[in-house]
C-alpha cells in the first residue's frame, strides 16, 4: 500500500512540473503578460468608478463589486505602457490575492494558456520600471513571449500602496 | 430561579464562556519569551470581564478567583513581573477551574474547594515569589483542574437505590460518578475485569448490597470523563440500564483519607458482585426489577433523593437554590440549544450585503420596468411589485438577525444599583421601561460599560442621602428610571435620577480651577457638557464608586465611537437626565450626502451641527491664507474639502459653496463642498479590507445607482487643520 501510494505521489509530482500552471494572458500596449489564472476571480468592464483621495495616479479608485469595496489599478499607467482610454472594450481583471480583492485595468484580455516547465524561460536581467523581482520567467508560446508576473508578490509590495 | 433572571443567567453563561476560550487561546498563543502586550491586555480585559460578571450575579467564587487572576495579570501587564511557563499552566489552570466553576453555577456538578484553594495557592505563591514557580505544586490539584468540565449530570442508571451509607462517608476530592447498573446477566469474570479497569482510572468505592443483588451501584471518583466512563462500561453493560451520576458532591474534605479507603473498597467488589451474578442468570431477563423501575420514576420526579444529602451542605460552591435546581437546569439549557443556532456574525454580515446588493439590484430594476408601457408588460409590472414588497420584507428580517432586545444590558443593573445603594447607604429604587427595544448586538455589547458607568455616576452624584433627601421635601428613596426607546432611525437611551441635579456653580467653579476654558454667558447646555471633559470630578470625596475624574470622559468618547451623541438635561434639586441616542445597528450610518466636484462624500450626520450658506463678508483671512468665517460670533477654520482631497471643484468660492459645521474632537470646522444632495441612511463598508487606510476617510458605502460614496471622517478632517496649523507655526 504504502508503496503503491509513494509511486502514485511520484507521478502526479512528475505530472505536476509537466504539466505546469495555466495562465491567463492580456495585452498592455505592445505586450503581452499572463498571470496565473487561479488568482483570477472574474473579469469584467470598467464601470465608474469613486476617486480616492491623495492614491498615486494609477490607482483609479475603488467600485463597488456586489458590496465590496475593491480597488482598481490601471496597470498601462504604473508600468507607462500603452495609452490610459477607458472605452467599453476597457476590460478590469478582478483578482483574489489571498482574500483580498483588487482589480486591476488591461488592454484586453487575450486567452487562458497552458504552459509547461520547458516552455518558461528565466527572466534576463534589464532595468526599467518593472523590476523583474515581480517576473517569474518569460513564457514562450509559438512565437508570442508573455511576460509571467508575480502578481501577489506585485500587489503586495509597497510601491503599489495598496496595503498600510 | 425565575424565568427571567434565568434567561440573564444564561447571558451570563454564555459570554463567559466565550471569553474564558478567548482567554485560553490568548494564554495558548502567548509568547513567553516577548509577551505581547495587547495579547496580556486581552486576557486581562476577559479576566476582568468574568469578574464584572459574576460580580453582578453574586458568584462569589468565580470573583474571587478571577480577582486572584486579575491581579498576577496586572503585574505581568504592567511589566512588573515576567511571564513563565509555570504561570501560563496556571492560568489555564485557572480558566479551567473558572469554567468548572461557571459549570458549577448552570446546574452541573459544583468544584470542590480544594481545587480552588490549590489553584488559589498558586496564583498567590507566583504574587508573592515572582519568577519562582511554586515549588510544592500539589501534584492532585492540578489533574483535578485538567478535567474537561464535560459536565451535566452524573450518569443516572435506569435503576436507583438510596445512596448508602458509604457514598455520604467517602470523601473524594476528584468529580465523583455514582455508576448503577443491573449486574444481573454480566458474567463474574467480566464483572471482576471492569470493576478492576474502574478502580484503574481513580477511586472506586462498591456501594451495591446484598439486599440488591443484580444491581451494582458503585461509586468512582476520577478525572476520566463521564464520557469515558461510559464507553468502558458500554462494552460490557446494556448502555440502556446504565446510569453515571456525577454526583454535586464535590466534597470539601481533604484527600488524604481516599487512598485507604479505596483500596479497602475495591478488595471486596469482586466477591459482592460475584456472588448474586449466578442467581441474576437465571432469574433477570434485560428488565429491570419492578421496584426499580419505580424508583427511576421518582427520581425523575424530583431530583433531590438523587443529590446525596451531605452534599448541598459540603458544596462550597454552588448555592443551595443551584443544587436544587441543578436537574432542570441542563433541561432548560438544552431546549434553548435545539431552537436557536449560533451563527458567526462574518455569514449574518455576508447576508446582510448580499442582501443590500439585491436591494440595489431591484431599485435597478423596478427603475428599468417603470419605462415600459404598463398595459402590455402588466404581467411584468405585478411581477415587480411582487418582487419589490419580498426583497423588503427580506431585508427586514436579515437586519433583525443582528437585533437583541436591550433588556440584555438593563438586567444587569438592579444588583448594581442594589448593592452600590447598600455601600452607599441610600435608597434607591431602579426602574426600567421599553426593556423591549432592540438594537444591533455590537452596540448591545458596547453600551453596557458606558451604561454602567452613567448609573454609577447618578447613584453616587445625583441621588442624595436619605436625610438629605427628606429634608428637601423629596421621598427617602431615590428613583433612578432607565428608559429605551426608538426615535426615527436611532435609539435614545435614558439615565434619570430624581436626585441634586447638576450645579452650575460648581461646575463651573471646578471647570475653572481645571483651566478649562469657561465664561459666564455659558448655556446650560454647555455647561452640564464640561463634566465630559477629561480630568474632571465634582466629588468632594473620591469613592471608590465614581469621583476619579476617568469614566465621564470615557463614556462620551465611546459613545461617539459607536456613532452616537449623549445629552444632559438637569434642574437643580429636581434630578438629571442623560440622554444617549444611537444609531440602531453598527451596519448603517445617518449621513449627509454632499457633492464635490463629480465625487459625492457622506458626512456622519452626528459630527454635524449645522450647514449654511455664507455670505462673503462672512469670510475672512487670518495671514493672507487660511480662511475662516464668522458665525454668531465665532471664527472657524475653513476646510476645502476639494482641496483636502485634491479634486476638481464646480465652485471654488466659499460664498458660491455651502459651508457644513462638523463639531469633532472638541474642535469646530467648517468643511467647504460645493452642495448639498440629500439626508441618508447608508450602510457601511470597510475600504480597508481590500484597501490602506486613507487620510480623512472612515469608509465607503454604496449609493442607490451603485456606485462608490466615501464617509468622511470628521475627526480625521479636524485633525489635519491641526496639523496644517503646526506645520506653518
Amino acid at each position: 500500500m504504502q508503496i503503491l501510494a509513494e509511486s502514485n505521489q511520484g507521478m502526479s509530482e512528475l505530472a505536476h512540473a509537466n504539466i505546469a500552471q495555466e495562465f491567463l494572458t492580456f495585452r498592455l500596449g505592445n505586450e503581452e503578460y499572463g498571470i496565473e489564472i487561479l488568482k483570477v476571480q472574474e473579469i469584467r468592464g470598467y464601470d465608474t468608478i469613486t476617486q480616492i483621495a491623495n492614491a498615486p495616479e494609477f490607482i483609479k479608485g475603488v467600485v463597488n463589486l456586489r458590496g465590496i469595496i475593491v480597488p482598481i489599478i490601471d496597470m498601462r499607467i504604473k508600468f507607462n505602457l500603452g495609452e490610459a482610454t477607458y472605452d467599453r472594450f476597457t476590460v478590469v481583471i478582478i483578482l483574489n490575492l489571498s482574500g483580498r480583492v483588487v482589480g486591476v485595468v488591461v488592454d484586453g484580455v487575450s486567452d487562458v494558456i497552458g504552459l509547461d516547465a520547458e516552455q518558461v524561460k528565466p527572466t534576463p536581467e534589464f532595468g526599467g520600471v518593472l523590476n523583474t523581482e515581480y517576473i517569474m520567467g518569460l513564457g514562450t508560446v509559438d512565437d508570442r513571449m508573455l511576460i509571467l508576473l508575480d502578481i501577489e508578490k506585485l500587489m503586495s509590495s509597497t510601491d503599489m500602496g495598496l496595503h498600510d | 430561579m425565575g424565568h427571567e433572571l434565568e434567561q440573564f443567567y444564561a447571558i451570563f453563561f454564555e459570554e463567559a464562556s466565550e471569553l474564558l476560550v478567548d482567554m485560553e487561546t490568548h494564554l495558548l498563543e502567548l509568547n513567553i519569551e516577548s509577551p505581547d502586550l495587547e495579547e496580556l491586555n486581552a486576557i486581562f480585559r476577559a479576566a476582568h470581564s468574568i469578574k464584572g460578571g459574576a460580580g453582578a450575579f453574586g458568584f462569589t467564587d468565580m470573583t474571587e478567583t478571577t480577582h486572584m487572576l486579575e491581579s498576577l495579570l496586572d503585574k505581568l501587564r504592567k511589566g512588573e513581573m515576567a511571564v513563565n511557563s509555570q504561570m501560563i499552566d496556571v492560568f489555564l489552570q485557572s480558566g479551567d477551574l473558572l469554567k468548572r466553576q461557571l459549570g458549577g453555577h448552570r446546574g452541573d456538578e459544583g468544584v470542590n474547594t480544594n481545587d480552588v484553594d490549590g489553584v488559589v495557592n498558586k496564583l498567590k505563591e507566583f504574587m508573592n515569589n515572582p519568577g519562582n514557580a511554586p515549588s510544592a505544586v500539589p501534584t492532585e490539584p492540578e489533574a483535578q483542574i485538567e478535567i474537561p468540565t464535560v459536565a451535566e449530570v452524573v450518569i443516572t442508571e435506569s435503576v436507583v437505590a438510596e445512596p448508602d451509607e458509604a457514598c455520604t462517608e467517602a470523601k473524594p476530592a476528584k468529580p465523583t460518578y455514582r455508576i448503577q447498573f443491573a449486574c444481573g446477566e454480566i458474567k463474574p469474570n467480566l464483572m471482576e475485569k471492569l470493576l478492576v479497569d474502574l478502580a484503574q482510572q481513580g477511586q472506586l468505592n462498591n456501594l451495591s448490597t446484598a439486599e440488591q443483588p443484580d444491581c451494582c451501584v458503585l461509586q468512582l471518583s476520577t478525572d476520566v470523563s463521564e464520557e469515558d466512563i461510559w464507553e468502558a462500561l458500554a462494552f460490557i453493560v446494556d448502555p440502556a440500564q446504565l446510569v453515571i451520576e456525577k454526583q454535586t458532591a464535590a466534597i470539601a474534605i481533604p484527600e488524604a483519607p481516599i487512598v485507604p479507603t479505596a483500596e479497602a473498597t475495591i478488595a471486596p467488589q469482586p466477591e459482592q458482585v460475584a456472588q448474586p451474578i449466578p442467581q441474576a442468570e437465571i432469574e433477570t431477563p434485560l428488565a429491570p426489577p419492578p421496584a426499580l423501575i419505580a424508583d427511576s420514576q421518582t427520581q425523575l420526579a424530583s431530583p433531590q433523593p438523587q443529590v446525596p444529602d451531605p452534599a448541598p451542605k459540603k458544596v462550597a460552591t454552588a448555592e443551595p437554590k443551584e443544587a436544587v435546581a441543578q436537574k432542570e437546569a441542563p433541561k432548560a439549557a438544552s431546549n434553548s440549544e435545539s431552537s436557536s443556532i449560533r451563527v458567526s456574525i462574518e455569514k449574518v454580515d455576508q447576508m446582510i450585503n448580499l442582501v443590500g446588493e439585491l436591494v440595489i439590484t431591484q431599485a435597478m430594476l423596478a427603475q428599468i420596468a417603470s419605462q415600459v408601457d404598463p398595459i402590455l408588460y402588466a404581467t411584468l409590472l405585478n411581477g415587480m411589485t411582487q418582487l419589490e414588497r419580498n426583497t423588503r420584507d427580506l431585508q427586514e428580517v436579515v437586519m433583525s438577525i443582528r437585533m437583541m432586545p436591550i433588556s440584555f444590558v438593563f438586567s444587569r443593573f438592579p444588583r448594581i444599583v442594589r448593592d452600590l445603594a447598600g455601600k452607599l447607604g441610600k435608597q434607591i429604587e431602579l426602574k426600567t421601561v421599553g426593556e423591549g427595544t432592540e438594537l444591533d448586538k455590537g452596540l448591545i455589547e458596547k453600551i453596557t460599560d458606558p451604561l454602567t458607568h452613567l448609573i454609577r455616576n447618578s447613584l453616587d452624584h445625583g441621588i442624595e442621602l436619605p436625610e438629605k433627601r427628606i429634608a428637601a421635601g423629596k421621598p427617602a428613596k431615590g428613583t433612578i428610571t432607565l428608559r429605551a426607546f426608538h426615535q426615527g432611525g436611532s435609539i435614545v437611551i435614558e439615565v434619570a435620577d430624581d436626585g441634586a441635579g447638576l450645579n452650575r456653580e460648581k461646575i463651573l467653579a471646578k471647570a475653572q480651577e481645571r483651566g478649562f476654558s469657561i465664561h459666564d454667558g455659558m448655556a446650560d447646555q454647555e455647561v452640564w457638557m464640561l463634566i465630559f471633559e477629561a480630568g474632571f470630578s465634582t466629588a468632594e470625596v473620591v469613592t471608590d464608586v465614581s469621583g476619579r475624574g476617568v469614566g465621564m470622559d470615557v463614556v462620551k468618547r465611546n459613545i461617539q465611537t459607536l456613532g452616537g451623541r449623549i445629552e444632559i438635561e438637569s434642574v437643580q434639586g429636581k434630578g438629571t437626565q442623560m440622554s444617549i441616542r444611537l444609531p440602531l445597528t453598527l451596519a448603517i450610518l445617518d449621513g449627509l450626502s454632499v457633492a464635490v466636484g463629480d465625487q459625492t462624500f457622506i458626512a456622519p450626520l452626528n459630527f454635524i451641527t449645522e450647514s449654511l450658506k455664507p455670505v462673503a463678508a462672512d469670510i475672512k483671512t487670518v495671514r493672507g491664507s487660511r480662511q475662516v468665517v464668522h458665525v454668531r460670533g465665532e471664527y472657524l477654520p475653513i476646510i476645502a474639502l476639494h482641496e483636502v482631497f485634491g479634486l476638481q471643484p464646480s465652485c471654488t468660492e466659499i460664498h458660491q459653496g455651502i459651508l457644513i459645521i462638523l463639531e469633532a474632537e472638541g474642535k469646530k470646522v467648517a468643511m467647504f463642498v460645493d452642495s448639498l444632495l440629500g439626508q441618508h441612511q447608508v450602510v457601511i463598508k470597510s475600504l480597508e479590507n481590500n484597501y490602506r487606510r486613507v487620510k480623512g476617510i472612515s469608509g465607503a458605502t454604496i449609493m442607490g445607482d451603485g456606485r462608490v460614496a466615501l464617509i468622511l471622517d470628521p475627526a480625521g478632517l479636524v485633525n489635519t487643520i491641526k496639523q496644517e496649523m503646526v506645520n506653518a507655526a
